[in-house]
């Protein structure tokens, strides 16, 4: 097993590098001259000698790769250099302010899909085709086909304004966050209910239930001491992959709610064209996606005794 | 054809069938229809309810809400399909390419598969927006740059199990050029499977693409686009909820529609459910 998730991590490097590189060279496809930028925002008129200075001093005449090679030993450090829009803003401190929205964010979100999903999808085992299965089969297939921004305006229509319990946007306390987080976690909740149902229903057919059954041991013991846990290590594997997703998922509902996380400034970013924060923030999702993979693989490894045994 | 058929004896599958060809026919022919101009601001008529000069009632700015709704076909649900279709196009190419020939080619196209699938795919489409700027044609670019991957990815491993059946080696001896063999003999093998994928990931699209033009880093106003028209309704979703139900719920069914087709088509090809 230590063989494995050795391998596991030395894979996960080349990855990182090729992601820092799509990073890097999508930013320097655009057709801005960061040099230019910066004499702008600094208030000195872009003059050509100006323009040629800054671009010695900022090492823009530097190899391709030379480049690439210090941009990639500052980001290790968490330096992205300044914004364009404003020289005096950093944009690891643009992105270190908005983070924990984000989190406290996608952490609210996933900690519902755990919840609900679990309970929701053992019940549709357990009770196959009655009729709450069957409402939670029509649930799921709406889920999916409904865009989540949709289900937003909806849900703040209905509670904000409507029913006026919740507070259409912004942040401050448990209230701002409750739309918000159910409606990043709705379109997750729908795969998870059909994940772990069927899983549930799969492996109640197994001849180990059976088994169990046949030794006398109680139906609840059965249920969730053999088949809850054995199909539990697909729903860990799959919901260790929707961290990152539900994080990047946030850019949508942040704006809706005007959440002030990254993604709301990498959306902002996008539209004042601040290529250094975009930069930034291709880097940090990237990086964190091979993370997530990385640790769900070697958390699958230690779950699963079969894997344990066979390293 | 079994496979035509069967799918033709599947009732929601036709149903669907219906909606979609509808739905393309009416965005195809919004310009000829009897409707009134997408566009055509009137604020003494801002927010009507339903009459029989706007069916589905005005916007805030007094356009006709069922005549944007149907010109909102044409970036909203068509150009999702020219996005699927460039796709295919462009993943089918390289899984020819990397399966057939192997090596150094092979190589190189999975790596980069294996880069582009290991970002999440929202946070690659914004990678690509952001860098060309936010607009239709981009967004389609973007869609086409993340989804191509799966799909060669997918035709590669096809054509690496078809490439040594009998009939594929009796054609390479009896002299058949490889484009022969690769679109007569190795193509019409992974159709299905492409097929299935290619109806299921329609929704996707159709999301994706909504979801952007919602942000405003797709379709830009005054032009109309369904999620474009519920980031409008948005800002006046207290005075006229019927905005925001409208292109929503188009939405919801266009996408439906295409994960039912999906589903069916998946079912008709299945030899297992005969």
């Amino acid at each position: 097993m230590k063989a494995y998730i050795a391998k596991r991590i030395l894979v996960s490097i080349p990855l990182l590098f090729g992601i820092s590189f799509i990073a890097f060279v999508l930013v320097n496809l655009i057709p801005v001259d960061p040099a230019e930028v910066i004499l702008r925002i600094s208030d000195v008129y872009p003059t050509e000698e100006a323009v040629t200075e800054m671009r010695e001093q900022l090492g823009l005449n530097d190899p391709f790769l030379v480049r690439y090679g210090k941009w990639l030993s500052k980001s290790l450090r968490f330096d992205f250099g300044a914004t364009f829009t404003n020289n005096n803003r950093t944009v690891a401190g643009e992105i270190a302010r908005s983070l924990p929205a984000t989190l406290e964010l996608a952490g609210a979100a996933l900690a519902i899909v755990v919840v609900v999903s679990l309970a929701a999808g053992i019940s549709c085992a357990l009770w196959r085709n009655s009729l709450f299965d069957r409402a939670m089969r029509l649930l799921v297939f709406v889920g999916t086909a409904m865009p989540n921004y949709w289900v937003g305006l909806l849900l703040m229509w209905l509670f904000a304004l409507k029913l006026d319990v919740l507070p259409t946007s912004g942040t401050g306390g448990m209230k701002h966050l409750i739309l918000p987080a159910v409606t990043l976690s709705l379109t997750y909740i729908s795969t998870y209910i059909r994940l772990i149902r069927n899983n549930m229903i799969e492996n109640m057919n197994e001849e180990y239930v059976l088994y169990a059954d046949a030794r006398g041991l109680r139906r609840k013991t059965v249920i969730f001491g053999h088949v809850l846990r054995n199909s539990l290590h697909t729903c860990v594997t799959a919901l260790g992959m929707s961290v990152p997703q539900l994080i990047a998922g946030t850019v949508v509902i942040e704006n809706i709610f005007a959440w002030p996380g990254i993604g709301r400034l990498c959306i902002s970013a996008i539209f004042n064209r601040d290529y250094p924060v975009i930069q930034a923030y291709i880097l940090i999702m990237g990086v964190l996606f091979i993370f997530c993979n990385l640790a769900v693989d070697i958390l699958h490894c230690l779950m699963d005794p079969r894997l344990r045994r066979a390293g | 054809m079994m496979f035509l058929s069967r799918l033709a004896r599947d009732r929601t599958a036709v149903a669907c069938l219906a909606i979609v060809a509808v739905v393309i026919l009416a965005g195809i022919f919004a310009d000829v229809l009897p409707l009134n101009d997408p566009t055509k601001v009137n604020v003494l008529a801002k927010f009507r309810a339903p009459s029989a000069k706007f069916p589905l009632g005005t916007d805030h700015l007094g356009r006709c809400t069922l005549s944007r709704l149907v010109h909102g076909i044409r970036p909203t649900v068509l150009l999702s399909l020219v996005t699927m279709a460039c796709t295919l196009a462009l993943g089918t190419m390289v899984g020819l390419v990397s399966g057939y020939f192997r090596g150094t080619v092979d190589e190189l196209f999975m790596r980069t598969c294996d880069i582009l699938l290991s970002f999440p795919s929202q946070v690659m489409i914004l990678a690509v927006v952001g860098v060309l700027g936010p607009g239709m044609m981009n967004v389609v670019l973007a869609n086409i740059v993340i989804k191509w991957a799966w799909y060669a990815r997918m035709i590669r491993s096809s054509v690496i199990r078809f490439g040594d059946r009998g009939y594929v080696l009796f054609s390479k001896v009896s002299g058949a050029g490889t484009p022969f063999i690769l679109f007569r003999h190795i193509l019409p093998g992974v159709a299905s499977e492409l097929l299935v994928l290619a109806s299921l990931d329609m929704g996707w699209v159709i999301l994706n693409i909504s979801t952007l033009s919602f942000l405003g880093l797709g379709v830009q106003a005054p032009a109309p686009e369904w999620g474009a028209m519920l980031s409008e309704a948005k800002e006046v979703m207290g005075r006229a909820p019927l905005l925001m139900f409208v292109p929503g719920t188009a939405i919801m069914a266009v996408v439906s529609a295409f994960n039912l087709i999906g589903d069916s088509v998946r079912d008709a090809m299945d030899p297992k459910t005969l």
